[in-house]
């Protein structure tokens, strides 16, 4: 299997495969299936709107897919590494060098600058100061907000601090970009810019980008939308070639 | 995480709250300075005392009846006094000796026409004031006729002459001691305070058979006080005094002795060690506020992880090890802790100096209790940011993600 760390695989593999992912909460009569025996996968450049009401088994998903979360049963497989199968930390090493994180909160850290925000997840990844501090500038010039380096979050509107956000998701140059609700905080004009913004780095860099929204305006911005409902996958519209 | 950046980061959440920060680094800084101010100032402390025998004579001895500070008052009381004659012979057989005074000392009411003292009259020899190292302000010493003849002479420490006299000439006149008239001959230079907190100026000193014969009617001797010469060890003249005094007394060779010979050494021990105890005793209640600071710190940074939920769970979805949390939190009230110890290193130390000019006490700087108290305030800051520090890397990170 491998380091995850190290794991570089063939784009002809699919970056995401669920093999029978069941999540159960509880035990026994009152025990809850949140997913039950989803199969799916998403290749590499894809970008994904996950779609359902609440409590449909979509957040799960999203925490297995982000490897906060482990599957009580079938396999997730990411770049060919069963993630059910690593300890705690070794997932967290898997998200500090393959993953991206968008919150619809932006949980930025507060009274610190954008600049430093931005560096948070390559401190983590030990890049050295000046090195870091080049990648968060360039990341942060690529959602335009170059000449907002040091501002704190208190000092930036919603639509700069989810920028900001994904300029700290991105400079690590993910494999994936995972986005919980990303324009849940901001008004449709801010959206928009925020949605554009992410259809242009899947694009342009071919960032896969999977993003969980109930808005369908912003679902639209994706090419393929997956719908939850009761902890099954429903509705797999698809332009590719699917599970 | 690298070290350096998890103190930057301990750095930056502390500047994020500069008020709580401080507030919370009170406890620390109160404990420390309190236990560096309590040590700087028992050390001082027992300097003077061991500095204010040491100008008495470190070569003094002190040869009493009795067993002396071992056993209760009784056993001196029950043991046969000297006599002159004892002194005489210390003075004769022991080698290496600058001065012998034999001494016996009683209260006795002053009185100078209206005006009255209470105060202590020692009747010695003119030795004594060489063993002493005390002068004359002004008049003259005993002469040896008028010591062997007991002639009602006297001289006058500070205090009492100031009673009696205020700021006229004392010497020349006449005064009663009890119901005996002496004339004053001499007053003695001012000595202060002894380390044993008692008026060395509040003294009427006179001739040895004066007193005997005149106010007690006997010929016992209290005391005898002895200096050795420079160079000639106490030890060994203490010896030799001991030798001597048990043949003099006929004590068997298994019985213990029935005086005591001490040096200045063993009372300098004797009270250097009373301060220690009560330096150690303050410095230890000192260290309880230290503990309760600990507990300050513990509290703040269980609200800190509490307020700080999904920072934490964010650094875990980017990629921080739960035990990158740990050291961060446990990082951060190391430094809140250690930066109290620093400010009340120097608090305690500014308090330690004022305190030490205020009540007339060296002022001793001991480098080893600084970095120990500097040690044990990061300690305090591990203890106790252990748990809070624990808590916030066993966080689930959806959890965490999730609090409001």
């Amino acid at each position: 299997m491998g380091d995850p760390m190290h794991a570089k695989c063939p784009v002809t593999r699919n970056l995401i495969e669920f093999q029978g992912v069941t999540k159960r909460y509880g035990k026994g009569q009152a025990a809850i299936r949140a997913l039950d025996g989803i199969d799916f996968s998403i290749s590499q450049g894809e970008f994904v709107a996950v779609m359902g009401p609440s409590g449909s088994g979509k957040s799960t998903c999203m925490n297995i897919l982000g490897c906060l979360d482990t599957p009580s049963s079938g396999t997730y497989l990411f770049d060919g590494v069963a993630v059910g199968s690593l300890s705690q930390d070794q997932r967290a090493i898997l998200r500090r060098h393959c993953l991206g994180f968008i919150f619809q909160g932006f949980n930025l850290l507060s009274r610190t600058s954008a600049l430093e925000n931005v560096e948070l997840p390559l401190i983590y990844r030990k890049v050295p100061v000046r090195e870091r501090r080049r990648m968060a500038h360039k990341a942060l010039a690529a959602v335009g907000l170059e000449n907002w380096c040091h501002h704190t979050p208190g000092e930036l509107s919603g639509g700069q601090q989810q920028r900001v956000a994904i300029a700290r998701a991105i400079v690590s140059e993910p494999r994936l970009l995972l986005a919980d609700e990303p324009t849940g905080n901001l008004d449709t004009v801010r959206s928009r810019e925020i949605m554009e913004m992410l259809a242009g780095f899947n694009r342009d860099q071919g960032l896969t980008i999977v993003m969980v929204t109930h808005e369908t305006e912003m679902a639209a911005y994706a090419a393929r939308r997956i719908h939850f409902l009761d902890g099954h996958l429903v509705d797999n519209t698809q332009e590719t070639e699917g599970a | 995480m690298m070290f350096w950046e998890t103190y930057l980061l301990a750095q930056r959440a502390i500047r994020r709250n500069v008020l709580r920060s401080s507030l919370t680094v009170l406890g620390i800084v109160i404990g420390v300075a309190a236990v560096i101010a309590m040590v700087t100032l028992g050390s001082g402390a027992t300097a003077k005392v061991t500095g204010d025998i040491s100008k008495l004579g470190s070569n003094m001895l002190h040869v009493r009846p009795g067993q002396g500070m071992r056993g209760p008052g009784g056993a001196r009381a029950s043991a046969a006094p000297f006599k002159v004659e004892d002194a005489d012979a210390i003075e004769h057989t022991v080698a290496g000796l600058m001065a012998v005074a034999p001494t016996v000392t009683v209260a006795r009411q002053a009185i100078s026409g209206s005006a009255n003292w209470s105060t202590s009259v020692t009747g010695t020899t003119p030795a004594f004031l060489d063993i002493k190292g005390w002068q004359l302000e002004e008049g003259r010493s005993f002469t040896p006729g008028e010591v062997r003849s007991g002639k009602a002479v006297c001289l006058l420490g500070q205090t009492v002459k100031k009673q009696l006299f205020e700021n006229d000439a004392a010497t020349g006149t006449a005064i009663r001691l009890g119901k005996i008239a002496f004339k004053v001959i001499g007053t003695l230079k001012e000595k202060g305070q002894s380390s044993f907190g008692t008026d060395q100026d509040d003294i009427v000193i006179i001739p040895l058979r004066t007193l005997q014969r005149r106010m007690k009617g006997n010929t016992d001797v209290s005391a005898i006080m002895v200096s050795a010469d420079d160079g000639v060890s106490t030890e060994t003249v203490k010896a030799d005094i001991e030798r001597l005094m048990r043949e003099r007394r006929g004590i068997k060779p298994n019985a213990e002795d029935d005086f005591n010979v001490r040096d200045m050494k063993e009372i300098i021990d004797t009270l250097t060690g009373t301060t220690k105890v009560l330096t150690a005793l303050l410095a230890s209640v000192a260290g309880v506020s230290l503990l309760v600071g600990g507990i300050g710190i513990m509290n703040i940074m269980m609200v800190s992880v509490t307020e700080r939920t999904r920072e934490i769970g964010t650094r875990l979805a980017i990629g921080a090890l739960a035990r990158d949390v740990l050291m961060q939190f446990l990082v951060e009230s190391v430094v809140l802790s250690s930066f109290g110890g620093v400010i009340g290193i120097v608090f305690g130390l500014s308090a330690a100096g004022i305190g030490a000019n205020l009540i007339g006490v060296p002022f001793i700087f001991k480098p080893g209790i600084v970095a120990c108290a500097f040690l044990f305030s990061g300690a305090v800051g591990v203890v106790f940011g252990y748990f809070p520090a624990r808590r916030a890397a066993r966080l689930d990170p959806i959890v965490a993600l999730r609090y409001e």
